[in-house]
């Protein structure tokens, strides 16, 4: 069974990468924090899409929480933010980690920047894309621990680019299921935060301890 | 396309993010993420119909012998706070804190906070 599970997840490594072989990720910082749950403040959003902060942070708990963390209710943290006068991603991203260690007790601190968000008029198509960027950081002592990013883009059927399978039934998916603008940005949200925060991923995540898959990755 | 082709390559997708056939998410999920999202869309869905999408879920979770997902039972009682219902809402965090005591010390801080709001 194991193998199997292995086996599927190297295909998968293999397909999401291209085949490109990754170079090694240090994790020595993330395995000596070995972080149980995560704070996911709301992403600092620089793509013209207002929806666009929201759309990514309504959809981070499903890999984040399968990896094997507690993921901290997002919308429920960005409440208590609002009703401590922090409005907008940016008041909170500036949040001191020795405050927010206080009110959270959270492991990790996970900074997110939306780069892309939006659709592109092309010829005779259209590009939805998003792309975000994120940061794992100790919360306890404010060390990096993990950092990467993401995207994913609705014309990854036509240009299979480094999509693999995924990307092309990502792609049918979203063609088949989005009827309007809004809701294609957010579907590809949803997989860009399933590359980006995916454990298993090469140079991704480690698994939290929730996860069967704990401490048992060949790095 | 036909709505079942559609169902499958949802299928094949979801399977695809579990990693392996069949369904090995740890958690149920359901509609736990969309239901965030319509959190923050607030004119599309009200308080109330989004307690009872997440009620369902927790129905559910129970029949396929899942545990919700963390933060859902938290999600709830900000709903029940928004709805004016203090006491659901405490019950929300308790449960939250119990399934997940990664949560407690935010939980409690929560509980401490709408303690003035029981009715």
């Amino acid at each position: 069974m194991n193998r199997i599970v292995g086996l599927i997840g190297l295909w998968l490594a293999l397909t999401l990468t291209g085949c490109a072989k990754p170079q090694p990720y240090d994790y020595t910082a993330f395995r000596q924090s070995n972080p149980k749950s995560i704070l996911v403040l709301p992403p600092i959003n620089e793509s013209v899409d207002i929806n666009a902060s929201h759309s990514l942070l309504s959809q981070v708990a499903f890999p984040l929480a399968e990896s094997g963390y507690y993921v901290f209710p997002v919308a429920v943290v960005e409440e208590t933010f609002l009703q401590n006068g922090m409005t907008t991603p940016q008041d909170i991203n500036s949040v001191s980690i020795d405050k927010l260690y206080k009110i959270f007790s959270a492991d990790a601190v996970l900074y997110l920047t939306i780069k892309e968000y939006g659709t592109k008029y092309l010829v005779i198509t259209s590009d939805t894309r998003v792309t975000a960027d994120a940061k794992l950081v100790d919360l306890k002592n404010g060390q990096l621990l993990w950092s990467g990013s993401a995207t994913a883009s609705s014309s990854e059927q036509q240009s299979n680019s480094g999509g693999g399978v995924i990307g092309l039934l990502a792609a049918a998916i979203v063609d088949q299921i989005a009827n309007t603008i809004m809701e294609r940005g957010h579907n590809i949200a949803g997989i860009t935060s399933v590359r980006l925060l995916s454990a298993s991923t090469p140079r991704g995540m480690l698994h939290g301890p929730r996860s069967p898959l704990y401490g048992k990755e060949h790095l | 396309m036909l709505p079942e082709k559609k169902n499958i390559f949802l299928l094949i997708f979801i399977m695809l993010l579990g990693g392996c056939a069949g369904n090995k998410n740890i958690y149920y999920w359901e509609n736990y993420q969309s239901n965030i999202y319509q959190y923050y869309q607030k004119e599309k869905t009200s308080p109330e119909e989004q307690i009872a999408s997440l009620k369902e879920s927790v129905e559910k979770s129970r029949a396929q012998d899942k545990s919700v997902p963390p933060g859902l039972h938290a999600q709830m009682g900000l709903l029940y706070v928004n709805t004016g219902n203090g006491v659901e809402a405490l019950r929300e965090f308790e449960t939250e804190k119990e399934l997940f005591p990664e949560s407690a010390q935010f939980m409690d801080y929560l509980l401490s906070k709408n303690k003035g709001n029981k009715k």
